[in-house]
């Protein structure tokens, strides 16, 4: 029951992605400068993505000498967070919109704090990987 | 005549056409430089899509014999990143305006799309 309810939100959700006059319909016409400030978080988050999509080009690439399975899991974790960060921009950046159209609050998400932590956990996972050297 | 102005050049009290206030700032100007900025960041995530473009072209370069799988993904890497610009290159123009429009869903989409065809196309060279 909870888990129709929660495939229904996110099927809405995405919805909301390929249909942007609804949103436009909606409420007020925010001041520019919000809408500004709103485009401007999306690119940091894409650029946060495509960060994370380079990182996975370059773990391929850098670490030749890394044990295969090992290289292929990091580049393809990489390269999927990108991707899912990429996704998470558009999503937060329409709901935003949408939330400032109504003149409610802006959403909260509990994304930054995940990605941290799986960055942090990834960064300490190859720092010890690379330094004691677990190489073919 | 270093010092006397040219004849053909436009004098302070005529501001030339094609720059409407060159002394004075717009009357619609952001003070803040809202645009300004946004453009900036356009600017840096292009930036972005370019060196994982690079990167994704240097597996071409470097390695000895690239098999047709890699060759296909590397140029399909840049009509994605050529995608990517000409999406941003028109976003970028709308904040010549001082009061841009809000930015389209479908270019934001078209963005996300090449992302995640970089991360499609980066596991395709993988393999």
């Amino acid at each position: 029951m909870i888990l129709t309810d929660r495939l229904r939100s996110i099927g809405a959700g995405v919805r909301l992605w390929f249909t942007p006059a609804r949103v436009r319909e909606e409420g007020t016409t925010p001041d520019y400068r919000f809408s500004l400030a709103n485009e401007r978080t999306f690119l940091a988050w894409l650029r946060t993505g495509l960060a994370l999509v380079g990182g996975g080009f370059a773990v391929d690439q850098f670490l030749p000498r890394l044990h295969d399975v090992l290289r292929v899991t990091f580049t393809v974790v990489l390269l999927v967070g990108g991707a899912l960060c990429a996704v998470r921009a558009v999503n937060h950046w329409v709901r935003c919109e949408r939330a400032m159209r109504r003149g409610e609050d802006l959403p909260a998400s509990r994304f930054p704090a995940v990605l941290a932590v799986a960055v942090g956990l990834l960064a300490a996972a190859m720092v010890v990987l690379v330094a004691v050297g677990w190489t073919r | 005549m270093a010092g006397s102005p040219r004849r053909d050049e436009p004098s302070r009290d005529q501001p030339r056409r094609d720059q409407p206030c060159p002394d004075q700032p717009c009357p619609g100007r952001d003070p803040g430089l809202q645009p300004e900025r946004t453009r900036l960041a356009w600017r840096r995530t292009t930036l972005s899509c370019t060196a994982v473009a690079i990167l994704a072209g240097r597996q071409v370069v470097q390695h000895h014999a690239p098999g047709p799988v890699v060759v296909v993904a590397v140029a399909l890497v840049l009509l994605v990143w050529i995608a990517f610009m000409a999406a941003a290159h028109v976003r970028m123009r709308a904040m010549c305006d001082s009061r841009p429009p809000v930015l389209s869903a479908r270019t934001a989409l078209a963005l996300v799309a090449c992302t995640c065809a970089l991360a499609a196309l980066g596991a395709a060279i993988l393999v």
